[in-house]
C-alpha cells in the first residue's frame, strides 16, 4: 500500500485485466480458457489470476464453511479479504509489469451473492473499492434453465453455501439452489448498466461466442506488450544427438 | 431514543431494540494499560452483580488464529490484513458481542475499530474507505480513550516487556533501531488517535498516572454509563 491506496477506476496500469461473469453453468471458464490460448499463441504475455490464492485466508474460509460459522457479513468480509490479496499479489503486479491479466470472476460475483445474502449493496461496493477496474468484464447471460441443466448433468453434489442453503430458501438443495442463481441472475443484470459490463448471450455456440470475445478484446489491446520470444520451439530438434 | 445505531449500513437480521446491554469500550496505544484496566472494571463490576463480558482484538473463533500467523509471517499485503482484521472484528461482533448485550451483559471491549482504523491508517489504508467498510460496527454506550505521550509510553514500555516488533511498526521501516522507530510509529498512532476523538466522541482519560487514579477515573466513568437509562421505555 505504499504511496497510498488507489481506488476503483484511478489505477494507471500498463496491462490490461479482462474478466468473465456469470452463474455457474454460464460456460465462462471455457471461454476464458479459450481465450488464453489465443492470446498466448498471439505472442502476449498472459497471466491467469485465480481466486483463492492466500493459504491463510483459505483456511479460514475452508473452515468456517465447514462448520457453518460464516453470517452474511463474515462471508463477505473473508471473501473480500482474499479478493485483496489477489488484487495485491496477482493482479496489481502483473499489470504494472504490462501483462495481460484474465480473472474468472471479479468483484461483480460478490457484489450479486453478498446482496443476495442480504449484505447492504452499497456497503458491499465500498468494501471493494480498492479493486482495479476491469479493461472489458464480459458477461455470459444464460437462462437459468440452460445453466441448471449443465450443472446437474456434470456433478452430483452441490455444495452447502452454493447452493445457498444457509439462507433457508428451501429444505431442497436443488430447489434451493435454483431459487438462489435466480436472484444472483437478476443481481448480474442490475449490474450490465451500471458497470458496463459486456453481455454475451450464452446460449449460442461456443465458437460463436469466442468469436465475439476475441473481436472485442482484440479493440482493447492496442498498444500492448508481446514476448520476443518465440513460442513454438521444437523440442525434439533440441534433443537430437549433436554430430561429432 | 434509539441507544444503539450503525456508524453506516446496518447489519442485516439485527434488532437493535433487543440489545439491552452496554457496550463499553477501552481504546488506547500499545501499553498504555487497557487491559489492566478492563481486568479490574470485570472484577468491580462482577462484584456490583452485572454480567460482564470482556472481548479483544484477534480473538475470534472464526479468524483469530490464523491472523496471528499472518501477522508473524507478514506475506499480507496491506489491505489484505485490514480486511483480515475487519472479518476477525464482524466474527466477534456478531457471535460474542452482540449476543451478550442481547443477554443483557456489560461488554467490555479492549480496543474496537478505532485502534484497527489508527494501525491500517498508518500502514497507508484510505481513512474514507475504512470508515465505510467498519460502517456495520454498532456504536458503543461510551468510547474511553487512555491517553498517554510518547515518552510517557517508552518509560513504561521499558519497564514491563521492552519494544516489540510490531508495536514498534518495525513492517513500516520508519527507523534505524526498535526505539526510534517505536517513537515514530506511536507518535503517528496518537496522532491518528487524537482526530477521532470529536467525530467518534471519544472521553478522554489520562493514561500517563498511576494505575489507582486512572482506574478511579474510569469507575466514575463506568458507573454513569451503567446507570443511565437508555432503554426505550
Amino acid at each position: 500500500m505504499a504511496g497510498g491506496m488507489k481506488m476503483y477506476g484511478k489505477h494507471r496500469l500498463p496491462g490490461r485485466l479482462f474478466v468473465v461473469e456469470g452463474i455457474d453453468g454460464s460456460g465462462k471458464s471455457t471461454q476464458l480458457m479459450l481465450l488464453q490460448k489465443w492470446l498466448e499463441s498471439e505472442g502476449y504475455v498472459v497471466y491467469f489470476s485465480e481466486w483463492n490464492s492466500s493459504p491463510l485466508v483459505q483456511d479460514v474460509t475452508k473452515r468456517g464453511k465447514k462448520k457453518k460459522m460464516l453470517t452474511s457479513m463474515t462471508f463477505s468480509l473473508i471473501h473480500a479479504t482474499d479478493f485483496a490479496n489477489r488484487t495485491e499479489h496477482h493482479i496489481i503486479p502483473p499489470l504494472k509489469a504490462g501483462a495481460v491479466v484474465l480473472a474468472d470472476r471479479y468483484i461483480y460475483t460478490a457484489f450479486a451473492r453478498d446482496v443476495v445474502r442480504g449484505v447492504s449493496p452499497k456497503w458491499v461496493r465500498e468494501l471493494y473499492a480498492f479493486a482495479v477496474k476491469p479493461t472489458i468484464t464480459f458477461y455470459f447471460r444464460t437462462p437459468l434453465d440452460v445453466a441448471m441443466k449443465r450443472i446437474l448433468g456434470g456433478r452430483d453434489a452441490i455444495k452447502y453455501y452454493e447452493a445457498g442453503m444457509d439462507m433457508g430458501l428451501s429444505d431442497d438443495r436443488e430447489e434451493s439452489f435454483r431459487i438462489f442463481q435466480g436472484r444472483i441472475i437478476e443481481e448480474y443484470e442490475k449490474m450490465v448498466d451500471e458497470f458496463g459490463l459486456v453481455a454475451i448471450d450464452a446460449t449460442r455456440s461456443i465458437e460463436q461466442q469466442q468469436l465475439e470475445v476475441r473481436k472485442i478484446v482484440t479493440e482493447a489491446l492496442t498498444g500492448t506488450k508481446k514476448t520476443r520470444i518465440r513460442r513454438w520451439i521444437d523440442l525434439d530438434s533440441l534433443a537430437k544427438p549433436s554430430q561429432i | 431514543m434509539d441507544r444503539f445505531g450503525f456508524f453506516g449500513e446496518a447489519l442485516p437480521d439485527i434488532d437493535l431494540e433487543e440489545l439491552k446491554g452496554r457496550l463499553i469500550v477501552l481504546e488506547g496505544t500499545d501499553g498504555v494499560g487497557r487491559s489492566t484496566h478492563i481486568g479490574l472494571l470485570k472484577q468491580w463490576l462482577e462484584n456490583n452483580g452485572h454480567a460482564v463480558l470482556d472481548t479483544g482484538m484477534t480473538r475470534s473463533a472464526l479468524a483469530g488464529k490464523r491472523l496471528k500467523q499472518a501477522k508473524e509471517g507478514h506475506t499480507l499485503g496491506g489491505i489484505t490484513m485490514s480486511l483480515f482484521y475487519a472479518t476477525d472484528f464482524a466474527d466477534r461482533l456478531e457471535n460474542e458481542i452482540i449476543p451478550a448485550l442481547r443477554a443483557g451483559f456489560i461488554v467490555l471491549t479492549d480496543r474496537y475499530i478505532y485502534s484497527l482504523m489508527a494501525r491500517a491508517i498508518v500502514r497507508g489504508a484510505d481513512p474514507e474507505w475504512l470508515r465505510e467498510v467498519y460502517g456495520f460496527a454498532l456504536k458503543p454506550d461510551a468510547i474511553f480513550y487512555l491517553r498517554i505521550k510518547v515518552d510517557d509510553l517508552v518509560t513504561r514500555v521499558l519497564q514491563s516487556t521492552g519494544f516489540d516488533y510490531w508495536e514498534s511498526g518495525m513492517d513500516l521501516h520508519m527507523g534505524e533501531d526498535m526505539y526510534e522507530s517505536f517513537v515514530r510509529y506511536q507518535k503517528w498512532l496518537l496522532a491518528e488517535f487524537d482526530k477521532m476523538v470529536e467525530n467518534y466522541g471519544f472521553q478522554i482519560v489520562d493514561g500517563s498516572g498511576a494505575v489507582e487514579e486512572v482506574f478511579e477515573e474510569l469507575r466514575f466513568r463506568v458507573e454513569r454509563v451503567v446507570a443511565q437509562n437508555g432503554h426505550r421505555s
